[in-house]
């Protein structure tokens, strides 16, 4: 491939993602230029700790740096440099200060930010955290060393990560959210009441069902007003109200970014060749469930969608066919909340059926299963880690099976 | 090919049972157990699984 010698593949996105995928490209037998652009100012480095261990002990991000892949290939990272606008029919990439990259091909990698409340709330207070880069968590962790009175808005994995660690430090928690259980959405209301209690068992309130209509700061204590006419005051308010993907920089290009880049199996975005989407930003079909696109924000996702997005821009660049088998990777996903560990596999947000297969969910192990339309879609080791390989195992296979029922994942 | 395990930093996630399951494995009271010397035909799948540790705990030598 030495007519790749002279061309270039911009990665937009200095994360998981990015780093897999551009670790991919250089291993993948590209031999032009690699530049990576990353808004970030670190390495890439790993999150799920920062509301977990590291919100404990403070972030150290040489100890969260991903070990492997940082040297592949002949990849330029370009750290603390956010693209803000693309242009694909011309092949450029505008950064922040002005200059602008071309490129042969192009990776969209640039994950998430935590949502931000309705714009019709009032936030003046302003003064709440979120937890996504190693300086929120830095900033967390400080406000957390007083055991201040915490309110969490957001009852998702996130928002019950924050609170389980706050309330294991001593704090009084509070967790104010829309739903009616926590992690409702995910996992439904059956497992999310059983979490709720093991939370309610270390001194949590919860406050659901209710909508956020302002957060405002009295001295130095903010006042979260709900929409039932009750407040909760806090020393510390986080915001974990989900994430928004960040795909501003490719608007005006065609492309539906309609919660995320939608893309096709094969993670090709638009109809532009030369460019795919990796990891949280992506939206793609997954044939394990059906043709709708979605995108997965999971830890294996980044690095199941690094490999299939470089092995189609590599062949695509080359003009060559790409690899046919489609494109089907189980989504999963773990929480760790006290010492109660949650693992998911497949999409159980999907189901429409729920049952608890083997176990007891108050007692805190179970395994449940998610079915769409009697067909199992997905499954969750609520504390019984040891579970979870062969919990994994029976959905893939029975994912994978062309028949309709599955009996049993025991 | 030696693989080390950082037991210290490890917190038993299984992310590298799923991709290197001749390997490594969770025991019954869930704790992680690994083969420390492997032949070369495993590599890529300890490779797989050392990237998809979530706390890096994972150092492959030789």
């Amino acid at each position: 491939m030495a007519s790749t010698r002279d061309r270039r593949i911009v990665v937009v996105g200095g994360s998981l993602g990015g780093l897999r995928v551009t670790e991919a490209i250089a291993t993948g037998g590209w031999e032009g230029e690699i530049v990576v652009v990353s808004a970030e100012t670190h390495a890439p480095y790993t999150r799920p700790p920062l509301s977990k261990t590291a919100l404990v002990t403070g972030p150290d991000p040489d100890a969260l740096a991903f070990k492997h892949g940082l040297e592949a290939g002949r990849a330029q990272w370009r750290f603390g440099a956010r693209a803000v606008a693309a242009d694909l029919a011309g092949r450029t990439v505008t950064l922040a200060d002005g200059s602008t990259l071309g490129y042969d091909g192009l990776v969209a990698a640039t994950g998430v930010r935590p949502r931000q409340l309705p714009a019709g709330v009032d936030r003046t207070g302003g003064a709440t955290h979120v937890i996504r880069t190693v300086e929120d968590c830095r900033a967390l962790h400080g406000a957390l060393r007083s055991h201040p009175r915490v309110v969490v808005l957001g009852a998702g994995f996130i928002g019950c990560e924050v609170a389980a660690t706050a309330a294991g430090l001593g704090c009084r928690v509070t967790v104010v959210a829309l739903d009616e259980a926590p992690m409702l959405r995910p996992l439904g209301r059956a497992v999310g009441d059983a979490v709720r209690t093991r939370h309610e068992q270390e001194g949590v309130e919860f406050r659901l069902g209710s909508a956020v209509s302002s957060v405002r700061t009295e001295g130095r204590v903010h006042i979260v007003e709900l929409d039932d006419g009750t407040s909760v005051a806090g020393d510390v308010v986080v915001q974990s109200v989900g994430s928004s993907p960040c795909v501003e920089w490719l608007a005006d290009n065609g492309l539906d970014l309609t919660d995320g880049i939608e893309t096709d199996n094969r993670m090709r975005a638009g109809s532009v060749p030369g460019v795919v989407a990796v990891g949280d930003v992506a939206r793609f079909p997954n044939p394990l469930f059906d043709d709708v696109p979605r995108r997965v924000e999971h830890w294996q996702m980044p690095l199941d969608t690094a490999r299939r997005a470089a092995s189609t821009l590599l062949g695509d660049l080359a003009g060559a066919d790409t690899d046919p088998a489609p494109f089907t990777p189980l989504p999963s996903f773990w929480s760790d909340q006290y010492e109660l560990r949650l693992q998911s596999f497949g999409a159980p947000g999907l189901a429409d059926r729920i049952d608890v297969l083997e176990g007891d969910l108050a007692e805190h192990a179970a395994v449940v299963g998610y079915f769409r339309d009697n067909r199992l879609v997905g499954a969750l080791a609520l504390g019984l880690p040891r579970r979870a390989v062969a919990v994994r195992r029976k959905l893939l296979a029975s994912l994978s099976d062309p028949a309709p029922m599955c009996p049993s994942l025991t | 090919m030696k693989i080390s395990v950082d037991m210290n930093v490890c917190q038993n996630y299984g992310q590298c049972v799923f991709a290197a399951p001749e390997v490594f494995d969770l025991d019954d009271a869930g704790g992680l157990v690994y083969q420390p010397t492997v032949g070369d035909t495993a590599r890529g799948e300890v490779e797989a699984a050392a990237m998809a540790c979530p706390v890096q705990a994972i150092t492959i030598e030789g």
